[in-house]
This record gives C-alpha cells, sequence and structure tokens, in this order.
C-alpha cells in the first residue's frame, strides 16, 4: 500500500466521522434544504470533470465522455446551491410580510 | 511537488473547510443562508484552483459543458415549484452520480491509452465509482419519473423480479472482478457500465411513493459514496472529503428515516410495500364508506374559530394539491380569532425527508410553528382540534394497535387523541399504503371530501364569517 493511498484512506475515514458529526446536529426542519445542499456540494465531482475534459484523451469518446461529465457536473452545482439558496430563504423565525 | 500543486492543495483544502463550516450553519434556520452561501464559495474556490493545474491542457470542452449545464440547472432550480422538490433534488442527484460514472469512465480510458497505470489501486476505484454512480443516476431517473408521475408511483413487480436483480448485480459484480482479473477491454468495461445503469433502474421500481424519502436519502448517499471514490481514482482528497460528507449525510438520513417507518432498509427496498394490499384495501374500503361521518365547511368552522387550541397535521395530499398557502391563510384567521395554532409534522409526511417544513415555509408559516413528532405528540390531548390535511397513513391508530397492519409498529402522530379530529380528504380510497385507516371510523372524526385548497380555502373563509 501506498504512502498517498494511507493518506487518502485516514483523510477518508476522518472525513466519515466528521460527516456524522456535523449531520447530527442538523435539524429535521432542515432536512430537505440539508439534503439539497449536500447535493450541491457532491457536485465538487466538477473539478474531476475538468480534469477529464480539459486532458484530451481518447479522442472522440474521451471527447464525449468528458463533455457531458461537465454538463452534468455543472448542472449538480449550480442547480443544487441555487435551490437550496431558494428553499432557505423561505424560512423565517415570524411571519413577514405575505409572499 | 510544484508551487501550483501546493497551492493547489491548499486550496482544496479550504473547499473541505468551507463545506464542513457551511454544513454546521444548517444546524438553525437562522444561520443557514449563510452556511449555503460559504458552501458554494468553497466550490468556486475549488473550481478556480483547478483551472490551474498543469494536467488541463485544453478549455474548449470544459467551457461548453459549463455553458450548457449552468443555465440548465440554474433555470430548473429557480422555476420548479416547492411542491415539486423530491424530483428535483432526484434529478441534480442523478447529475452528480452520472458525472461521477463519467469521470471515472474517462480514468479508464486513460488505462486504455496507457496514461494511466492499470495497477488494482487505481482500477478498483474506478470500477467501484462508475458503479455506484451508474446506479445512482438510473435510480434517480426512475425515483424523478415516479414523483412528477411520468409513470405510477405504486411498486412495480413481476414474478422472479429479486431473482432477475440478484441476476444482473452478479452480472455487475462478475465483470467488475474480470476487470481486475486483467480483462481491461472496453467491450467489459461497457457491459459493467451498462450493467450497472439496468440494476439502478430495476431496484427502484418496485419502491413506492411513500418510501420515497427513504429511496431519495439513499441516493443521495450513493453519489457521494460515489465522488468520494472518484477522489480515490484521482488522488484528490477534496473529491474524498465532499463525498464522504454528502455519503455520511444520506446515510443518517436514510437510518432516521426508515426508523421513522420502523421498517428495516432491506424491507424499503425490497418489499415492494404496498403493492400486494393495494387491491384489497381500495376494495374494502368501498365497502365501509357507510361508517364515517361527514361534515359541512360551516360545522367546521365554527368549531376551530371557537376551539382554544388546533393542530394541524399535513401530508403528502397538502403538497399534490397545493394546499399550503391555504393552509396557512386559515392558520392566520383562526389566530386573528386568539386560537392557538400549531403543525405537527411527521418525519416521512411527504416524499423527502423535511418536505412538509419546505412547503409550509414557502406559505410563510414560522418555523417556530413547526413540530417534530416527538414534540408535539403530547399535546394532542389537550388540543381542541386536529385538522388532518391530506395525511392519512403517519395518522392511522392502527400502527399502534393492530399487530396484523403492514404498518404496524410504525410512530404515529397521535392526532386521534384530540377532542375532535377532521380529515381533510380527496376521496375515501386508501391511503397510499392500500390499508384501511380505523381513524375515519372514529366517533371523534368527521371527514371534509374535496379537493384539499379548495375546502382548505372556503374553510379559512368561513372561519372570518362565524
Amino acid at each position: 500500500m501506498t504512502a498517498q493511498l494511507l493518506t487518502e484512506i485516514t483523510v477518508f475515514i476522518l472525513a466519515v466521522f466528521v460527516g456524522f458529526e456535523v449531520i447530527s446536529k442538523v435539524p429535521s426542519m432542515l432536512h430537505t434544504p440539508l439534503m439539497s445542499a449536500t447535493n450541491a456540494i457532491h457536485g465538487i465531482v466538477v473539478v474531476g470533470a475538468m480534469l477529464v475534459a480539459g486532458a484530451a484523451i481518447g479522442g472522440s469518446v474521451g471527447q464525449a465522455i468528458g463533455l457531458a461529465a461537465m454538463v452534468l457536473a455543472t448542472i449538480n452545482v449550480v442547480g443544487g446551491f441555487a435551490v437550496t439558496g431558494r428553499m432557505l430563504q423561505m424560512f423565517k423565525a415570524k411571519a413577514g410580510p405575505k409572499a | 511537488m510544484t508551487l501550483t500543486d501546493t497551492l493547489l492543495a491548499f486550496a482544496y483544502l479550504i473547499t473541505g473547510v468551507l463545506f464542513i463550516i457551511g454544513l454546521k450553519f444548517l444546524s438553525s434556520p437562522a444561520h443557514a443562508r449563510t452556511g449555503n452561501t460559504l458552501a458554494a464559495i468553497g466550490m468556486l474556490i475549488g473550481v478556480v484552483a483547478t483551472g490551474f493545474d498543469a494536467h488541463i491542457i485544453t478549455w474548449p470542452l470544459i467551457v461548453i459543458g459549463a455553458v450548457i449545464g449552468a443555465p440548465i440547472g440554474y433555470v430548473s432550480a429557480m422555476r420548479v415549484k416547492m411542491t415539486a422538490m423530491p424530483q428535483m433534488v432526484a434529478l441534480f442527484n442523478g447529475a452528480g452520480g452520472g458525472a461521477a460514472a463519467l469521470v471515472s469512465s474517462g480514468e479508464f480510458l486513460r488505462i486504455l491509452n496507457g496514461d494511466q497505470s492499470s495497477g488494482a489501486s487505481t482500477l478498483i476505484p474506478i470500477i467501484l465509482s462508475t458503479i455506484i454512480g451508474s446506479i445512482s443516476f438510473a435510480g434517480s431517473l426512475v425515483a424523478f419519473a415516479k414523483l412528477q408521475e411520468l409513470m405510477t408511483g405504486r411498486p412495480i413487480t413481476y414474478a422472479g423480479q429479486q431473482f432477475v436483480n440478484g441476476l444482473i448485480a452478479l452480472t455487475v459484480i462478475g465483470l467488475g472482478v474480470a476487470l481486475v482479473l486483467g480483462y481491461v477491454t472496453p467491450a467489459v468495461f461497457g457491459g459493467l457500465a451498462a450493467a450497472a445503469l439496468v440494476l439502478g433502474v430495476l431496484a427502484v421500481l418496485p419502491i413506492g411513493g411513500a418510501d420515497m424519502p427513504v429511496v431519495i436519502s439513499l441516493l443521495n448517499s450513493f453519489t457521494g459514496v460515489a465522488v468520494a471514490i472518484t477522489g480515490f481514482v484521482l488522488n484528490n482528497t477534496v473529491l474524498i472529503i465532499s463525498g464522504t460528507l454528502v455519503g455520511a449525510s444520506g446515510t443518517l438520513l436514510t437510518m432516521l428515516m426508515a426508523k421513522a417507518m420502523n421498517r428495516s432498509l432491506g424491507n424499503v427496498l425490497f418489499g415492494a410495500f404496498g403493492a400486494a394490499t393495494a387491491s384489497g384495501g381500495a376494495a374494502a374500503a368501498g365497502g365501509k364508506q357507510t361508517s364515517v361521518r361527514t361534515a359541512s365547511i360551516e360545522d367546521v368552522a365554527t368549531m376551530c374559530a371557537y376551539a382554544r387550541s388546533v393542530i394541524i397535521a399535513p401530508g403528502y395530499g397538502m403538497a399534490v394539491a397545493q394546499a399550503q398557502h391555504a393552509v396557512r391563510e386559515l392558520a392566520a384567521n383562526l389566530e386573528k380569532r386568539g386560537v392557538d395554532v400549531e403543525f405537527a409534522i411527521h418525519p416521512v409526511a411527504g416524499r423527502m425527508p423535511g418536505h412538509m417544513n419546505v412547503l409550509l415555509a414557502e406559505a410563510n408559516v414560522p418555523y417556530s410553528q413547526l413540530h417534530e413528532m416527538d414534540e408535539i405528540n403530547p399535546q394532542f390531548e389537550h388540543c381542541d382540534v386536529a385538522l388532518v390535511i391530506g395525511a392519512n397513513d403517519v395518522t392511522n391508530p392502527a400502527a399502534r394497535n393492530v399487530p396484523t397492519s403492514p404498518i404496524y409498529g410504525m410512530p404515529i402522530l397521535d392526532v386521534d387523541k384530540a377532542k375532535s379530529i377532521i380529515v381533510f380528504k380527496r376521496s375515501m380510497a386508501t391511503g397510499f399504503a392500500g390499508i384501511d385507516n380505523p381513524l375515519f371510523e372514529n366517533p371523534k372524526t368527521a371527514m371534509l371530501f374535496g379537493d384539499a385548497k379548495d375546502t382548505v380555502s372556503k374553510l379559512a373563509a368561513a372561519v372570518n364569517t362565524v
């Protein structure tokens, strides 16, 4: 096992603990925004999509894969954050003016 | 390590930290928006930093992809109705899963070209993230189709279904093992991805609408895990951290939802809940209509207007009828008369975790009025009128005292302990699970039949004229 893989496994395991710790504090009232926020966060795969789309691999198949990955990941990131923001903006402590 | 690599690693660290802090802010509705903004800033830093990565040698595909994807994501996010949020989340989730599988497929191409090592430590994560990402992508699309009612929301079952699914799962595993054993060919890999896509579709087909909160949470966790494993492929820690956070969140929500239904995850996934009993239950309901009492809107208006406290228990029916604004108006009119109005939210009411809270927030109901089940249940016995709006199974007392009932043991809202209960319902049809609800025949219960939005609006107006 390489040192790099070992470091990555360490990061992974610690992230599991941080994840459970942080998420368990979110009240059930905010579970839908939580789900859509985590949805947006896994859009970080856009970084991977950039690396595939920008590396010019494997001819036209590779290009198609890279482009498709970019499109899906961008939809995921932009849509995820936008919809979460839109939802959270509606949660108010007191009844405001009628929306 | 070059200077660029070092800076890149730091940028990714900041991204990861901002994601964690962002999620931490989600623990209170007052700060949640800041959390979302912080996470978005983290994402931006990660994306900009990646632009400096030396591995990126050509930009056109990246730019074209972003230019196509961004408006699709933004416009659908801005236009979607709050009632359609579960299917929107399913779609974005599927997009992420698909992207993860595609990124791994790209890395597989690199192996074929000889640009990437074909060692097990690269190949295994490529295989795993392709499988999990594909299942998440295909499964999310089916969940979307069910929620959007492009296909029936009822479980789709056929003889030998589990056998077929098992066979396909074995095929996926077999092809994965073949790749690791050295059969590194496009055909084997393509077969693997295709089989995983089919498995995703077939696995979600037998799962019914009311079980969607569990399924959506699970698919969410799948995409998270797929992204984390993609991080192992690319040796990118920010993908590992972020994907794992999402995986943990999805897993936690899946467990919470399954617990709120008192069912194991296996039962939700493989039980085809509601399929077997559906026909029998509907027929039985037809024959029992005589024993329920119906009320007029005026009766209910008087009852509520002179009550001291009213608790509203909303369910998926409120979402279907888009009745949340009417419900808010009713609550406001009652409060003007000095009635104490609270909302009781069952964890699995609706089609995704927290669905009802979002709808009521949209209708401008302050979150201090929204109560979780354990918090509100003791209050029902002091409450004069409980209004059940479009909720059925989550209020079914059979869960408490009929051991033969399919939902026996599921924690429910104790609406039957209120002094009187009004049930708003479209018709006398049984709930999703196809189970009779003894609540309707309770002598304290009266039914108000009709479209929930229409009925609740009329009731809200009637309350003012009492």
